[in-house]
């Protein structure tokens, strides 16, 4: 029993860059090439989105592409097919970003079985809180899964002891109180929630990596986070790079963010 | 059933309910349930909950019986529960004023609100005017062209009205919108639920500032008949106007309890909002509830003439009276509403919100089945006034068509 995800971040020394990219988008194929194309850039972790009817923490770029692959027709299948294409041509850890509904209606035993045999590390569960989550807590033991819960600046200490001992791989640190989308400055509140979250870790004696998300478009803003946090989350900046310059273009915004990490000079060409 | 029904707080209605919110939002809606815990318990806040409503709202309402009505009503006593009198014309006020006293409470200056009909963005507009807060009403794009007058009321309190364009452009999206906003500005805004869903606290809450109807409704009933009715009828969307006039009789027993959700273009149809009667047990909005949805879990698009009823979900607590029986919930197609709508509007000279007509269409239907003995109270929640245009257009009475009566 062992944590893809935390795998994936010690590999790269305790720092990764991590993708979101919703699953599908702008079609099954080109999905599964972006998102091997940003894993051959150097991110070492991927988290494919679920596109979802009601998405309340996504911002207007993610709500808009997710809300293309709805309609076209979209099923869970491809998200299973997505994560076996790209754990058979790249080593990043994937885990699936998903609000919980979907699951639910899936089977929450089932979900996870088949996304554990596709080669999948976790769930990130947006709409999903531990205290919910005994069902899928369960399953994600016996399929050896990650569960990643969220951390917000506005989280309690009681709030945050519990998101960092349900965790595993890494806790989600939101970094502003906003929704999803490319802002200019990174937020100072995020670098506070780190270290509280690192807190937590020491004082329940399960230190955890902190990946931050939400607000994260250049190479500044990943040297930044790295330098309190072990990741770095880029979803908005990449979903508009793949819809402007397709997987050309996600590669290039990709190889740009990658030189933002701190091992950049000597491990990525 | 051995325990009070009417004792029920949530945040679980039996499997229903609960919080389902991402962790931005979470100390917020546990900073708000502690809020209301107190209050709960606050004579001097439900003291100054009356006074607004007897000196702002107009209450109580009037309880009227439609004599005229019941000629078409099997000859039951048909006895209305006049919430369409009430300022801004709906059942809508009471639960924003609550809302409104408690944001003042937890110092906010701000007010968002989702709005469906229009009924409750023109009520939340009203209150931030009295009151004094900003406020921002998200409204689905669809909504705010077929209530276009809503939309002008708003913005003439004051109120920034946006249109959602995204999803379905209807309440659901307008909820997520309004939600959106929240989780940013959580410090000093508070969201206007308007109505009996979300995440706890949500659905307790804003049932506990509409429960003054059934309470009313009882009282003024029991006075006119000398006893309880046989049934009490009340459309469902989201559920508060519904709720509101149940909660009284819970207890009740003999007492049967009938919403009627919106059926559209008809039950075996595709084109309705029957959450409770068409949907299955998933989340939405922060709640675990009945909810129209494919089989992929993604939220099914409702479909009504009205849209105060135009929502592909219903309240965890109307999901828990359907799953142990206590409360009927049963399909009103458009044009059985429309016909009961007229129908009002012919005899008693009282125009319907198109919501409210989804429970006189019940009501007609109910008090013919049960015959002339039987004394059917019915929640008028709103007045028509915002529906003139779509009725104006069902009927044929616009002279621009070339259509005469």
């Amino acid at each position: 029993m062992s944590s893809k995800t935390a795998a994936a971040i010690e590999a790269g020394g305790g720092s990764a860059l991590v993708a979101y990219l919703p699953v599908g988008f702008p079609d099954p194929d080109t999905c599964v090439e972006a998102v091997v194309a940003v894993a051959e850039a150097g991110f070492r972790v991927i988290e494919l989105g679920i596109p979802y009817s009601d998405p309340g923490m996504d911002g207007p770029v993610i709500q808009a592409a997710t809300q293309e692959v709805l309609d076209t027709g979209f099923d869970l299948q491809t998200v299973f097919d997505t994560v076996q294409a790209v754990t058979e041509r790249t080593d990043a850890a994937v885990l699936t970003m998903t609000y919980w509904n979907p699951i639910l209606q899936y089977g929450v035993d089932r979900f996870a079985r088949k996304f554990a045999a596709a080669g999948g590390a976790g769930l990130i569960t947006p709409d999903l809180t531990p205290e919910n989550a005994g069902e899928w807590l369960t399953a994600a033991e016996r399929y050896d899964l990650d569960p990643i819960f969220l951390a917000a600046p506005s989280s309690t200490d009681a709030r945050l002891a519990s998101a960092v001992q349900h965790s595993r791989g890494f806790v989600y640190t939101v970094s502003t109180m906003g929704t999803t989308g490319a802002r200019g400055d990174m937020d100072a509140a995020a670098r506070r929630l780190a270290g509280r979250i690192g807190e937590a870790g020491q004082r329940l004696g399960k230190p955890i990596a902190r990946c931050v998300g939400l607000g994260i478009s250049k190479p500044d803003h990943v040297r930044d986070v790295l330098s309190y946090a072990e990741g770095a989350i880029v979803g908005s900046a990449l979903v508009t790079a793949l819809r402007e310059g397709g997987v050309a273009g996600v590669a290039e915004k990709a190889a740009e963010l990658v030189s933002g990490l701190p091992s950049a000079s000597d491990s990525v060409s | 059933m051995n325990d009070r029904l009417r004792e029920a707080i949530g945040p679980w209605f039996g499997d229903f309910g609960g919080v389902f919110m991402a962790e931005p939002l979470m100390a917020t809606i546990d900073e708000l349930s502690a809020a209301y815990d107190e209050l709960r318990d606050d004579p001097g806040f439900w003291d100054e909950f009356s006074r607004l409503g007897r000196e702002y709202t107009g209450r109580p309402s009037l309880l009227t019986e439609a004599k005229h009505l019941s000629e078409a009503a099997g000859g039951a006593r048909i006895f209305l529960k006049r919430e369409d009198l009430n300022h801004t014309g709906s059942h809508k006020i009471n639960n924003v004023l609550g809302q409104a006293l408690l944001a003042k409470r937890l110092g906010k200056t701000r007010l968002i609100a989702e709005t469906g009909a229009g009924q409750h963005g023109v009520a939340t507009a009203t209150a931030a005017a009295y009151f004094g807060f900003d406020c921002t009403v998200y409204m689905g794009e669809v909504d705010t062209q077929r209530q276009a007058l809503n939309v002008a009321r708003m913005r003439m309190l004051g109120a920034e009205v946006v249109p959602v364009r995204s999803g379905s452009r209807t309440l659901k999206d307008a909820i997520n919108e309004g939600l959106r906003d929240w989780v940013a500005n959580t410090d000093t805004t508070h969201y206007l639920m308007g109505t009996v869903a979300g995440p706890h606290p949500f659905p307790a809450m804003v049932r506990d500032f509409h429960r003054q109807i059934g309470e009313e409704a009882k009282e003024q009933i029991v006075a006119e008949t000398g006893s309880l009715p046989d049934a009490v009828l009340a459309c469902v969307g989201g559920g508060s106007n519904a709720i509101g006039i149940f909660h009284a009789f819970l207890d009740d027993p003999d007492v049967r309890l009938i919403g009627l959700e919106a059926a559209g273009d008809g039950a075996d149809t595709e084109r309705h909002a029957l959450s409770i009667s068409k949907g299955t047990p998933g989340l939405l909005h922060g709640m675990k509830t009945f909810l129209l949805q494919d089989e992929q879990g993604q939220t099914r698009e409702s479909h009504s003439i009205s849209a105060g009823l135009d929502y592909p979900g219903v309240g965890p607590e109307h999901a828990w009276l359907h799953r142990i029986g206590r409360a009927d919930y049963e399909p009103v197609s458009d044009k059985e509403a429309m016909d009961a709508f007229l129908e009002l509007t012919r005899r008693e000279g009282i125009i319907p919100a198109i919501e409210s007509a989804h429970a006189v269409a019940g009501a007609l239907r109910e008090g013919k089945r049960l015959g002339s003995e039987a004394v059917l109270l019915v929640n008028l929640s709103g007045r028509g006034d915002k529906d003139v245009a779509t009725a104006a257009q069902w009927f044929g009475f616009l002279d621009e068509d070339g259509s005469d009566e």
